[in-house]
């Protein structure tokens, strides 16, 4: 770190390239997440959505669902793996919503003219979504808690679970991030958004086993990346074999963040 | 190297599809100086500053700002700009003062300046009383100021204001107008979009006016007044036979002819009011008074029409759509 005066201006700071990655990410992240503070309706909303499907699928459909299980199997604990990663899912349209807004107010212009590194307002969206997944999940760890869910296993594979659905969300958030500046529209990225969605999430074993869906949709749902994400969560809390789980449920993640990484840095260069 | 030239720019071409925005464009800026890029909506001005802000990569042509190429050296140029676009672009869930520490944050300012600095433009810009606010409370006004105060945070050395003064009152317009000579004083340069004539001519030591994506002239505000033949009189006639009556009388006296628009007659008069009198004088005689009557300064509408043979309005299409 060393200060140079230039002719005109304020002293300003050369940082080395993985100092300015951090200085300027967490700067970013700082930003976006003051939003929630500063507009509560956002948490609210994105804890309160979760919260009805608990209980709604917990107390209404819970009873129907709970006949396709094996009685020693309590439909709360099937379900809440599936609602942790049904809440990243969903919370990851707020990243194209997000970087939609700050395109169309003329922000990200501003930001390209700054001595940023590149991938700073990407990291900032995407890195204030994980700590906000973070603690929307511990938070729906509780409320089932409260409705009766749960471990069976111990501590370590819980926190395993929750970092893995927590892993998954981060990886979702930057396709969100890239179909955000993609389409540079927060209304449009909002409607686009929803029916990429609702067949990941939906049609998968997230709230019912595989086995009760049509079988014309069965391999769809079983080779899907929710669905993958969901059956390693639940192995990881409920019991059952997890490494090869586990492992498929990474390389998912890993592959998306292989493709959205480079795709939505060069999809914001693009952007403007 | 206090002195040459601070913006080059040579060649620069942008294509937009099918859209030609900058059709090969050429300046320079000399350091400490205001510089004015005059033009109507969509003549190119905003296409040019995006380029030279690095946050457009031109199609053809280069440009350097203090030394630096904007395409081979985006980083060094970044270190030295500061950049207000025509949005208010401020986060309107900080407040005015998270904004600029952000800013300045961003703009790698030794951490132990950036919070003093803020306040300062605050206050500068009148808005410290609204300093701890979100941005979101604040009018259309407030905002334009505090885009503006952005800009300025790490005193860059060069400045790119794009329309700064648009949906500015006017107490806040002659505020910003000062800040821009001060700035200038003390070494900065400045380049200024605008519409408005009256603007280049306050501000700009020299001024380049853009139209298609061309620079259609070039040199001082004065310089292109006097290409025009200084202030235009207008005046309204109440019917068309009269209309006919005056150019007859207007014609010999100007010693040209009149541009006739409906009932509307424009008559440059390089001399001022002189002219204006004489005429009236000699409608007065023949009882053919028109019903309203102006001197006025030549506006970007008269410029563009002496240069190009249309009205600012009618102009180029649209550009940076994708903005």
């Amino acid at each position: 770190m060393s200060a140079t005066v230039t002719e005109v201006g304020l002293p300003t700071v050369r940082r080395t390239a993985l100092a300015k990655q951090f200085y300027d990410g967490t700067a970013m992240i700082w930003r976006n997440l003051i939003a929630y503070k500063r507009v509560p309706q956002l948490l609210v909303f994105s804890t309160i959505q979760p919260i009805i499907f608990v209980l709604m699928f917990r107390y209404v459909f819970g009873g129907v669902v709970q006949k396709s299980l094996p009685p020693d199997y309590p439909y709360v604990d099937f379900l809440m793996p599936g609602i942790w990663v049904q809440t990243v899912v969903f919370g990851a349209i707020a990243a194209a919503i997000g970087l939609a807004t700050d395109l169309k107010s003329g922000l990200l212009e501003r930001f390209v003219s700054l001595p940023i590194t590149r991938s700073a307002v990407l990291v900032g969206r995407t890195g204030a979504d994980l700590i906000r997944n973070l603690f929307v999940v511990i938070l729906m760890f509780v409320v089932g808690s409260l409705v009766g869910f749960r471990v069976q296993t111990n501590v370590i594979c819980l926190i395993g679970a929750m970092l893995l659905v927590v892993f998954f969300g981060y990886a979702l958030s930057w396709i969100f991030a890239t179909l955000g500046l993609a389409v540079k529209d927060p209304e449009t990225a909002q409607a686009a958004a929803f029916p990429v969605l609702a067949p990941l999430v939906f049609a998968s074993i997230a709230f019912v086993p595989a086995d009760s869906l049509p079988s014309w949709l069965q391999p769809w749902a079983n080779h899907q990346p929710v669905s993958a994400v969901v059956l390693a969560a639940r192995h990881l809390v409920n019991g059952g074999p997890t490494a090869g789980d586990v492992i498929t449920a990474i390389v998912w993640c890993v592959a998306i963040l292989c493709v959205f990484v480079p795709l939505g840095v060069r999809t914001y260069r693009r952007a403007l | 190297m206090l002195n040459g030239s601070a913006i080059v720019v040579d060649g620069l071409v942008k294509r937009f599809g099918d859209v030609e925005a900058l059709t090969g464009v050429d300046f320079e800026v000399e350091r400490g100086s205001i510089f004015g890029l005059l033009g109507p909506n969509g003549a190119g001005k905003t296409t040019a500053v995006r380029i030279l802000a690095t946050v457009l990569a031109p199609d053809a042509g280069h440009a350097e700002i203090l030394g630096y190429d904007v395409v081979r050296s985006p980083e060094e140029v970044r270190m030295r700009i500061g950049l207000a676009g025509q949005f208010a672009a401020v986060d309107p869930n900080l407040t005015g003062q998270e904004n600029l520490q952000l800013i300045g944050r961003l703009a790698q300012v030794e951490p132990s300046a950036i919070e003093g600095r803020a306040r300062e433009l605050l206050a500068h810009f009148d808005l410290a009383d609204a300093a701890d606010r979100p941005v979101r409370t604040y009018s259309g006004g407030m905002r334009r100021r505090l885009d503006v105060a952005a800009s300025l945070v790490q005193e860059p050395p060069v400045l790119f204001l794009d329309e700064p003064t648009t949906g500015l009152d006017l107490q806040s317009r002659l505020v910003l107008w000062e800040t821009i000579r001060t700035l200038v004083q003390g070494g900065t340069t400045v380049i200024l979009t605008t519409q408005y004539l009256e603007e280049a001519d306050q501000l700009a030591d020299r001024l380049v006016v853009i139209d298609h994506g061309a620079i259609i002239a070039e040199g001082t505000a004065s310089q292109l007044k006097e290409q025009l033949g200084g202030a235009v009189i207008e005046m309204v006639m109440q019917a068309d036979d009269e209309v006919r009556r005056a150019v007859s009388i207007v014609g010999p006296i100007v010693g040209a002819e009149p541009e006739i628009d409906g009932r509307t007659l424009r008559v440059p008069s390089p001399d001022g009011s002189h002219l204006l009198a004489q005429m009236l004088r000699q409608l007065d005689d023949e009882g053919v008074l028109p019903t309203a009557l102006s001197l006025r300064e030549p506006s970007l509408d008269d410029v563009f029409l002496a240069l190009t043979g249309h009205g600012a309005e009618e102009a180029s299409p649209e550009e940076g759509s994708a903005a």
